[in-house]
């Protein structure tokens, strides 16, 4: 009987004892201490954080009171987990089920990586007790931040309704998981439409600070480049994540997932190469419309260029090369370098063309201990996804349920 | 008005019809490349 099947007929305490057993060679290993190191730093600087207030722990001032913890945690973060509804798009409402096994893998990293923005967002903003304010006491709703807030909520709200049936069919639960499948389309629309408010929202969050955001990133079209990259950066990440599990997690998966894996690869390759054509040709568009030729010529302006060709023309190349020609190894090391790209990108508007014009004395460096905590969070998500993918059935159908997804 | 364009660069510096130009191109572009990629399915 192969492995992955032998791991899906346990019952639910068999399989968490396995699991278990599983997961304490995995946090013995030398990647799992340095792991366990990064979290215990992690919980300290926390401690220091929400009892010292941001000075004892950052360098943000009045002058940059966004640093990395929104630049990266939540701007990067919100981008990197569309895979889920990218993926939910496609096959539910695109009707593509060729790529239905990329669905709960894509589901549970869109689902970890808002979990974990909303508790980077508890980093920056302090006082978590005051989260529930913005719907309670102070709706603000002309405010792009609150907009932002409400469907970062309700999709993360979407997210766990979506995530829901794997552990479901883990706890047995048959008659709420049948329920619950049935949302599936319902739940599928609501991702999409709550994606695309929020997602060119936290672009459009952006319009405010003209005078702050150096010309060749500011444009009025920033919502749409923010919409369209997060799009780039799902269809990558999928690929992405699904090296990384075939790596790690090749025990776990069933013939079905197996068997759908290349198409997944060369498939998400081939639409992110298309995205990536359509993001270059509006960015350029961004350019001309804000008549802003003559900065590409200033240091500046090269970092752009930058940005534009190595990290979006390029990968649109690769990515069609990888499909014409079935390499699998090239579109997978594109979607990595996509990946990075769509992190520059959001650094840059958040924090490298921020706030431009001011000298170097006054410009915002993160705090080494800001980057620790980034590390902590993304180590965090990690490990929940280790964890998770150990107990329940995401990379292959439960037996109970076969058929029925 | 009236200023005589003598480059490219003055020309952009000095009308934005050059982004009209550029969206007309790249509607060509994106089918163009809409057809590459999608005719790797047929072979």
């Amino acid at each position: 009987m192969p492995k992955e099947a032998t791991t899906a007929n346990r019952s639910f305490s068999n399989s968490f004892g396995y699991a278990a057993e599983e997961l304490s060679k995995t946090f013995l290993s030398p990647l799992g201490i340095v792991a366990g190191i990064i979290v215990i730093l992690g919980l300290i600087i926390t401690v220091l954080r929400f009892t010292g207030g941001l000075a004892a722990v950052t360098n943000l001032s009045d002058y940059n009171p966004w640093g990395i913890w929104i630049g990266f945690d939540l701007l990067t973060g919100v981008a990197l987990a569309a895979g889920g509804f990218v993926t939910s798009a496609a096959v539910y409402i695109f009707g593509m089920k060729k790529y239905h096994s990329a669905v709960r893998p894509a589901v549970l990293t869109g689902f970890l990586g808002y979990v974990l923005v909303v508790v980077a967002l508890h980093y920056d903003v302090g006082r978590p007790w005051r989260l529930p304010y913005p719907f309670i006491l102070q709706q603000g709703t002309t405010s792009i931040l609150f907009e932002v807030g409400a469907c970062v909520a309700l999709y993360l709200t979407v997210l766990f309704l979506e995530f829901c049936p794997a552990a479901l069919e883990w706890l047995g639960l048959k008659k709420v998981r049948d329920l619950v499948i049935k949302l599936t389309m319902v739940l599928t629309i609501f991702g999409v439409i709550l994606s695309t408010l929020h997602q060119s929202s936290l672009g459009a969050l952006f319009l405010i600070a003209r005078s702050k955001l150096h010309p060749l990133w500011y444009s009025s079209y920033l919502p749409v480049f923010f919409f369209i990259s997060s799009i780039i950066a799902g269809l990558s990440m999928v690929i992405f994540e699904s090296t990384l599990s075939h790596r790690y997690f090749l025990h776990k998966m069933d013939a079905a997932h197996l068997d759908e894996r290349e198409g997944v690869t060369l498939g998400f390759g081939k639409a992110a190469s298309f995205v990536l054509a359509g993001y270059f040709i509006v960015k350029v568009i961004g350019i001309s419309e804000g008549n802003h030729w003559h900065l590409l010529a200033t240091p500046y302006g090269i970092w752009f260029l930058v940005e534009l060709f190595v990290f979006v023309a390029l990968p649109c190349y690769l990515y069609a090369i990888g499909t014409r020609d079935k390499n699998q190894r090239l579109i997978k090391f594109t979607a990595v370098w996509t990946v990075l790209g769509v992190v520059l990108n959001r650094l840059n508007v958040s924090l490298v063309a921020f706030n431009w014009h001011l000298p170097a004395a006054d410009r915002y460096f993160p705090h080494w201990m800001e980057i620790a905590i980034s590390i902590f969070l993304v180590t965090v998500g990690i490990i929940a996804f280790r964890v998770i993918v150990s107990v329940m059935p995401i990379f292959y159908e439960h037996p109970d349920f076969r058929k029925n997804h | 008005m009236g200023e005589t364009i003598f480059t490219l660069h003055e020309f952009m510096l000095q009308t934005e019809t050059i982004t009209y130009i550029i969206v007309a191109i790249s509607f060509f572009v994106i089918l163009f490349f809409w057809i590459f990629l999608t005719k790797l399915d047929g072979e």
